[in-house]
């Protein structure tokens, strides 16, 4: 069997911090990762590999050069090879350009039985182009996978999650699967996957290599633009209550009754 | 449109390098370039002092006659019948955008036996109800209701589509997008329409909730918005309301769909709406351990409210992540909200910052959910929510 996985290097939101003066982002010091849905994506790849031990499961993304250290940890952690769509022309790009990109590279590649991608990646929170990738290559998709429950001859059981409990779905395959954090837990990475992940290659393709135009890709070929962008405004600090706790607690009910929040 | 460095102008002063949030710009012989990780956002163009970054318009392929499109369509999605309470925030909103842009309000929906449901799109302000009742429509499949509402889309060429962010609407707006060719902005918190040219201005959270982006979509038609549940304002329901249904003949053949819904299973714990609160207790990290909530859910249930929490507990496994509040959690505004060991990270802030009042109860003076809340006590949530509890009396 072969799989692919969709995955992205995304700074790491959670460590970003506000200005509290100019407003502005502090990005010192925020690293790089690989996003973190997509890490459940990877190892959903791997357990499939780890019963069926001639599976091969490759990594594509797109992204800067910069990107191939997310890619040789994608390796480290067990995967066999990894493709890189790097070009000054992709940049830009909204939801609907990179799932043109992404789905070229993939198509190029060619010879898969199930793609996985993460659901969303931290830096957008969009959940648009695994499905859109789905859509340009004209597969089925099932989005939000908690589990994999079988795979069968010519399809796959997955567990979809719903905001009140799941749905039992049959895709048929190849199709592409997003996967949620409930999913699995990433595996880490072992000494030896990473010194073998410098031995392993990566595939680095440009527009030429995927066969398309640079007026499809990248900003070019994005519907959506950013129109502004801003810090958002911070709700004004309220009262701090003070005195004993009871005091604090009789004090706090008190004005809430006096503003008829009660 | 894409960002250009004026390299006369340009000091090397390396202030836009630090203030991309995308790490995007790199300092080349003293002077900025923009790298393949620029989204366009233009918080450089602002930061430049010297004003040697700009925002250029360039051709965009895929364009259409933008003047072809009328109407703002909402998809209301329904689940068992019964219509997901995000559609009447949708019909809220889109009639406001109708109204701005002097066109119609519709609604779109998809389902077998749901024609009950056309009374009472009309009653919250569709005009017009597009109708698709099918046997195979009666769950939601990605290529079902694709297929459908994409026909649709191609006959009577609406220029807005407004979705709920649900598992469902994000799974099913990203496949119409691509499949109109067409840009969709996702988890938007904020609609607006640009006086100008009438074309719809989303706003929605970005890199994590630390940046707003205004979203637009000037050449491609229809402009496509998934919209955070709990967000926008209801319609007001008026059954004297009247309005067209337009039947849709949705037709099927072997292989069209290719998602088979085996089963559907809800969770045995009692249903979470957190949107519909009135009165939310949260709780976090703060908590120590998965009793904690026991404690929060006394104070609900005085309240006639319920709990939620932050992502820290979520993850620590205390409690399911349909509690969860914030950026990758459900999005609420309460009349109460009490933030009970949370300490207040962006991301759950984001989620929870609109509510009427909020009150932060934690040990940490400076924990950064003091800067948003009305009222804080600073002190142990064992003993201050008691005291709650005491002082509101029986």
């Amino acid at each position: 069997m072969k799989i692919l996985v969709c995955a992205k290097q995304v700074p790491d939101t959670n460590e970003v911090k506000i200005d509290p003066v100019k407003g502005t982002l502090i990005r010192d010091g925020v690293p790089s990762i690989l996003n973190p849905d997509d890490a459940n994506a990877l190892e959903a790849a791997l357990q499939i590999k780890d019963k069926n031990p001639d599976t091969k499961v490759s990594v594509i993304s797109m992204g800067p050069p910069q990107a191939c250290e997310m890619l040789r940890e994608c390796m480290a952690m067990g995967a066999d090879d990894a493709y890189l769509l790097s070009s000054r022309v992709f940049g830009g790009a909204d939801t609907c350009a990179t799932s043109t990109t992404i789905a070229a590279g993939i198509a190029k590649v060619a010879d898969y039985d199930i793609i996985f991608a993460g659901r969303q990646a931290i830096d957008g929170d969009t959940a648009q182009v695994g499905p859109q990738v789905a859509q340009r290559l004209g597969l089925p998709v099932v989005t939000y996978v908690q589990a994999v429950r079988e795979i069968r001859e010519h399809s796959i059981v997955v567990e979809r999650q719903m905001e009140d409990g799941y749905e039992v779905i049959e895709c048929a395959t190849p199709c592409v699967l997003t996967c949620v954090k409930e999913l699995n837990t990433p595996r880490y990475m072992t000494v030896s996957g990473i010194v073998d992940a410098y031995k392993k290659d990566i595939t680095i393709w440009n527009e030429k290599d995927v066969e398309l135009e640079p007026a499809d890709c990248g900003l070019r070929a994005s519907p959506t633009q950013v129109f502004r962008s801003f810090t958002p405004p911070q709700k004004g600090k309220g009262e701090m209550l003070t005195g004993s706790v009871s005091e604090m607690a009789a004090s706090l009910v008190a004005k809430l009754e006096e503003k008829h929040a009660l | 449109m894409a960002i250009k460095v004026i390299k006369d102008k340009c000091k090397g002063c390396s202030i836009c390098v630090k203030n991309c949030p995308f790490s995007a710009i790199t300092l080349e012989n003293k002077v900025a370039v923009i790298g393949s990780a620029c989204t366009g956002c233009g918080v450089c163009v602002e930061k430049c002092p010297f004003k040697a970054i700009e925002k250029v318009e360039e051709e965009k392929k895929g364009a259409v006659d933008v003047h072809q499109y009328h109407g703002v369509w909402v998809f209301a999605e329904q689940r068992e019948g019964k219509l997901m309470g995000v559609v009447t925030e949708l019909l809220g909103e889109g009639k406001k955008l109708a109204a701005e842009i002097g066109c119609e309000l519709c609604a779109v929906l998809c389902g077998h036996n749901v024609e009950n449901l056309t009374d009472e799109l009309i009653a919250y302000g569709a005009e017009k109800v597009y109708l698709a009742d099918a046997p195979e429509l009666a769950n939601y499949t990605t290529d079902g209701y694709s297929k459908v509402i994409m026909e649709a889309i191609t006959q009577y060429k609406p220029e807005i589509v407004l979705l709920g962010a649900t598992h469902i609407g994000r799974d099913l707006g990203p496949c119409l997008a691509v499949q109109c060719n067409t840009g969709l902005t996702a988890d938007c918190t904020r609609l607006e329409i640009n006086p100008e040219n009438k074309g719809i201005m989303q706003t929605r959270p970005a890199f994590g909730g630390n940046l707003m982006a205004t979203i637009v979509c000037p050449n491609h038609r229809p402009q496509m918005s998934t919209v955070r549940p709990g967000v926008m304002t209801k319609a007001e329901r008026d059954d004297s309301r009247k309005g067209e249904v337009v039947r849709l003949t949705p037709s099927f053949a072997e292989g069209d769909i290719r998602q088979k819904v085996l089963e559907i299973v809800k969770n045995a714990t009692e249903q979470v709406s957190l949107t519909d609160a009135d009165v939310i207790v949260a709780g976090g990290l703060g908590l120590g351990n998965a009793e904690g909530f026991d404690l929060l859910k006394k104070l609900a249930d005085r309240l006639g409210g319920t709990v939620a929490a932050s992502r820290a507990a979520v993850d620590a496994g205390w409690i399911d992540h349909a509690y969860q509040i914030g950026q990758t959690g459900t999005t609420v505004k309460p009349r109460l909200y009490f933030a009970c060991g949370i300490s207040g990270a962006i991301q759950h802030v984001a989620g929870m910052q609109n509510s009427d009042y909020i009150i932060a109860i934690n040990k940490n003076e400076n924990a950064p959910i003091f800067e948003v809340a009305d009222y804080g006590i600073v002190g142990d949530l064992y003993k201050v929510i008691p005291a709650i509890l005491d002082a509101l009396g029986e």
